[in-house]
């Protein structure tokens, strides 16, 4: 029964523009491959464990950026970490971001960092929001399209 | 390039006693960390169709790892992340003298310890994100070495 039989297209659309714009890459595709009638959530699943993990080390990064001198080692260990989990879910903006980080790190350049440090923090939001709207309009249109996917 | 779900030549050589050249049983061992990543790495694993009977278990750390075989557990293959802050248990395993086919997990941009790690018990080392293809490869070369 839909209520709106236009809602499956918007979804795909809406899909297909996050990774035309760049915010996601083939590693959100490979965690849809693992979603299943079994497990009819698990990119979602996976996702919310990502933002769980983001505000971690946001906070922890934030933190360390506080203090003087830098601890660069610190800063670039928490980097590496965000960077990772970003990298598992196809975050690719983040991603690119967080490397940037991780380059001013290793030249010590802490202006660098906290500079580049908002840039993270705005693109991780933008992409948490635009995922949160995802699911949201995909778990309206039905199990099935959120289960689906279009090459 | 042939795939090994389609690799159907003379099946019934393959070790396997039942039909078909599929491994009855493939259990795999993942140990990191992260939660997210020990979700995902399970998941891949579990839906691979490269034995009649996929088992997974996880470990947080090189030690949970340990305990498990100290309580009896054995794997054909451990996934082990080589980024843990608490040691990955690579050596220690061998020591106990796992023959199990261990593979470090690493980020890209972990080239300079791969060499280290390899020196103490490692088979393999593959780059994050691991993916299918290249679990399935790994499960190929554990057929190989039969």
């Amino acid at each position: 029964m839909e209520r709106n039989n236009h809602l499956p297209r918007q979804v795909a659309l809406m899909r297909q523009s996050l990774f035309d714009q760049g915010y996601l890459d083939e590693q959100f595709v490979q965690l849809e491959e693992l979603q299943d009638d079994a497990n009819p959530n698990f990119v979602e699943e996976v996702v919310t464990l990502y933002y769980r993990d983001s505000a971690r080390l946001v906070a922890s990064i934030e933190q360390a950026l506080d203090k003087s001198p830098l601890d660069f080692n610190k800063l670039d260990s928490y980097m590496h970490q965000f960077k990772g989990s970003s990298s598992s879910i196809g975050g690719r903006k983040v991603k690119a971001e967080c490397s940037q980080f991780r380059e001013y790190c290793r030249t010590g350049n802490g202006e660098g960092c906290i500079r580049t440090f908002q840039q993270v923090k705005r693109e991780y939001a933008t992409l948490r929001k635009k995922l949160e709207a995802y699911f949201q309009l995909a778990r309206q249109a039905g199990p099935r399209e959120a289960a689906s996917r279009s090459t | 390039m042939a795939s090994p779900s389609t690799r159907i030549d003379d099946g019934r050589d393959v070790d396997s006693d039942n039909s078909g050249p599929m491994r009855e049983k493939l259990s795999v061992l993942i140990v990191d960390d992260e939660l997210l990543v020990r979700k995902v790495h399970e998941r891949l694993v579990s839906k691979l169709e490269v034995a009649k009977q996929v088992q997974t278990q996880t470990a947080t750390n090189g030690k949970e790892a340990l305990d498990l075989h100290l309580s009896g557990s054995s794997f054909d293959i451990i996934l082990v992340d080589l980024q843990m802050p608490i040691m990955d248990g690579t050596e220690e395993l061998r020591a106990m003298g796992v023959e199990s086919m261990i593979v470090g997990v690493t980020s890209v941009d972990a080239g300079a310890d791969k060499e280290a790690f390899m020196e103490a018990g490692l088979d393999e080392c593959l780059a994050k994100p691991l993916t299918a293809d290249k679990i399935k490869s790994l499960v190929e070369t554990l057929e190989k070495n039969k």
